[in-house]
């Protein structure tokens, strides 16, 4: 699609940030759209923050551009109004109340007053909000963050990583928010490393490891792609199975220890197959690849970060080659 | 005043823009977008310094330390006999502003250390992004802070001092005298609070930045004390000459050396120190990464 500059639009460009020796994001180029929820994956240090910093001004970038509907962040006078955003970590003076937080914030876009109390009522913290903030926990600091970013009533919407800390109350409410901001035509933009929720929240997804771009797609894409339900099958007649099946015009592939796995069939189909030709089936079982599943073979090879414990939490890596180049871009 | 938000985005796409496409247009809010200046960040600093609660202890302490120091100072020498030989009873409050300048340094120097070490300074970015125009607030916010705070706590103290000392053969301070020990004494020491001010800025640590600040004020004394050799005589005095306790002195007329800074060349001194400050941490603030 053409890049057009409507409201709500972050565009990236080649976004290269470099500390040192160390590329933490390299090469980025993608658009968050208006309207939608656009989900942000990437395991641990995959670059997500410091795109998100980058963003807002806050680094800048070694190479490539990164702009607002047309204009750099730092041109945007009164971004609050245009722009919210929750950052990564804890991001004010914990001996300030939060309503005083908040006042400051407004105070230097212009935003009227009352807000304060508004937003503060949105994210429910009117009962602490003259409270010094240091004594908040995690959840409702998380809140806190969350109500500075709604302040402005701003059209683009930045979260990083929202759900954190947050209990299954606070997840479902933030994920009620952000579909609903979505709703009124704003733009949503949020980063987390779980599949899983952004599968229930974002309509489109980026994902990104050790600062790269390995796929920029629809939610609904992924999920046709990966959601991949196969048949798993051990024989000890592994080979004449194969030919069966093969004969039959199913497709089966091997995949290590003598299981055959076979794609979109059905497993009463393979057992009669494999009944009406005498073959022993040692198991037959219907298996859905998960979503998490899918994400994990597509950041395998960029995970940095790895567990070193014996059980590897990746899946064998040949797939994910021919995984990924499918939605990788250009 | 109130111009619709969605008049924003089309006075700006020169970037590039593709005329007549439809797309959903984003959200549109219905609160009014006011084109932000200084005033919106004076305001938010203002609010950021009285609502913590360092800002109330620093200034409270410096308080304290020069009423408190300069009615013991007055009592003491009221006390004395000859009490001050045909001398201005103003410098007496030496003492007390020269601790209660390390309040200030303090004052100063948290004003904008302390957001790097809260994470704070992330969000008060990117709420202003024009980053000069954030470290002018807090200059601006700082520096009426401290001026006011000074000239009320030296104004109250040559007051008392006068008072005491009135029939002790203390000569009665001219108007130029006065003015010094006033006027003249706050404004130099909150330019040595924005000289914090700024080195907090360019040090981004709160006792980094306050150790250096000290260290500015005592070490040049302390190093002119050692300096026993002859040949070290003239770097021996110009320390001790433009040591900043000998500069405060300097506004009470009673130097602690003959040559050196006279009349108000203490306050174009510090005046020079803290612009250099200045641009150095404008200069720093645009480059570094918040
Ligand atoms: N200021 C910095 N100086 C040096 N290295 C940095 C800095 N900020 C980030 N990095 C490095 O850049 C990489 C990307 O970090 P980033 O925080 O953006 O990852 P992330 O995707 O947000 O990770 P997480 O999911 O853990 O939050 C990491 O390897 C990190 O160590
Ligand atoms: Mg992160």
């Amino acid at each position: 699609m053409s890049r057009s500059s409507v409201a709500g639009m972050i565009e990236l460009e080649g976004l290269t940030k470099r500390y040192g020796e160390k590329v933490a994001v390299n090469n980025l180029s993608f658009t968050v759209r208006p309207g939608i929820v656009t989900g942000f994956l990437g395991p641990n240090g995959a670059g997500k923050s410091t795109t998100m910093r980058m963003i807002l001004g806050l680094d800048h970038p070694t190479a490539g551009d990164v702009r607002i509907d047309g204009k750099h962040y730092h041109q945007l006078k009164d971004p609050l109004t245009y722009i919210g955003a929750l950052l990564e970590a804890k991001a004010w003076h914990g001996g300030r109340s939060a309503y005083n937080h908040l006042l400051c914030l407004a105070q230097s876009n212009g935003i009227p007053r009352r807000r304060v109390g508004e937003v503060l009522e949105t994210v429910g913290l009117t009962a602490v909000a003259k409270k010094k903030t240091k004594g908040f926990s995690m959840g409702m600091g998380q809140r806190l963050g969350i109500a500075a970013a709604l302040l402005g009533d701003p059209r683009i919407l930045m979260f990083d990583e929202p759900v954190n800390g947050l209990d299954p109350e606070g997840i479902h409410w933030i994920r009620t928010l952000m579909k609903s901001l979505a709703a009124q035509g704003r733009t949503v933009f949020v980063s987390s490393h779980l599949m899983s929720e952004m599968a229930l929240t974002a309509e489109h997804l980026v994902v990104i490891g050790q600062g790269r771009l390995l796929a920029d797609t629809s939610m609904a894409d992924f999920i046709a792609r990966n959601s991949r339900s196969y048949v798993r099958v051990r024989s000890p007649h592994r080979e004449r199975l194969l030919d069966v099946l093969h004969q039959a015009g199913v497709v089966a592939v091997e995949s290590g220890e003598g299981v055959l796995e076979v794609d979109g069939g059905k497993a009463e189909h393979v057992g009669e197959l494999a009944a009406q030709h005498g073959l022993t089936l040692h198991e037959l079982s219907p298996q859905q690849a998960s979503l998490e599943e899918a994400f994990m073979r597509l950041t395998a090879e960029s995970v940095e970060y790895h567990a070193h414990s014996g059980t590897s939490a990746a899946p064998p890596p040949p797939q994910q080659q021919q995984w990924g180049d499918g939605w990788k871009r250009g | 005043m109130s111009s619709p938000q969605s008049q924003m985005p089309q006075a700006a796409p020169t970037w590039q823009a593709a005329p007549g496409t439809s797309f959903p247009s984003g959200y549109t809010s219905p609160i009014p977008v006011v084109r932000t200046h200084l005033g919106n960040a004076i305001a938010s600093e203002w609010t950021k310094i009285k609502s913590v609660r360092s800002t109330m202890w620093t200034l409270g302490v410096f308080v304290l330390l020069v009423i408190g120091i300069g009615t013991l100072t007055g009592v003491v020498v009221a006390e004395s006999d000859p009490a001050l030989d045909g001398e201005s009873p103003l410098g007496l409050g030496f003492f007390g502003l020269l601790l209660g300048s390390m309040c200030i340094i303090t004052l100063g120097v948290l004003t904008t250390a302390s957001e790097y070490g809260t994470g704070m300074i992330r969000t008060t970015m990117v709420a202003c992004p024009s980053r000069g125009r954030v470290l002018a607030a807090k200059g601006v916010v700082f520096f009426l802070v401290a001026f006011v705070v000074t000239l009320v706590s030296a104004c109250l103290v040559a007051f008392l001092h006068v008072a005491m000392l009135e029939g002790d053969g203390a000569k009665s301070p001219t108007g130029g005298e006065w003015l010094k020990g006033t006027v003249g004494i706050a404004a130099y020491v909150a330019l040595l609070g924005l000289l914090s001010l700024a080195v907090g800025s360019i040090i981004r640590h709160s006792a980094g930045a306050i150790t250096i600040m000290i260290g500015a004020v005592l070490a040049p004394l302390v190093i002119a004390l050692f300096m026993f050799s002859e040949s070290l005589q003239g770097v021996r005095d110009a320390l001790f000459e433009y040591s900043i306790p000998n500069q405060l002195s300097v506004f009470y007329s009673n130097s602690l050396s003959q040559s050196g800074p006279s009349g108000w060349d203490p306050l174009w001194i510090m005046l020079g120190a803290t612009a250099v400050a200045f641009a150095a941490a404008f200069a720093l603030l645009e480059k570094r990464d918040v």
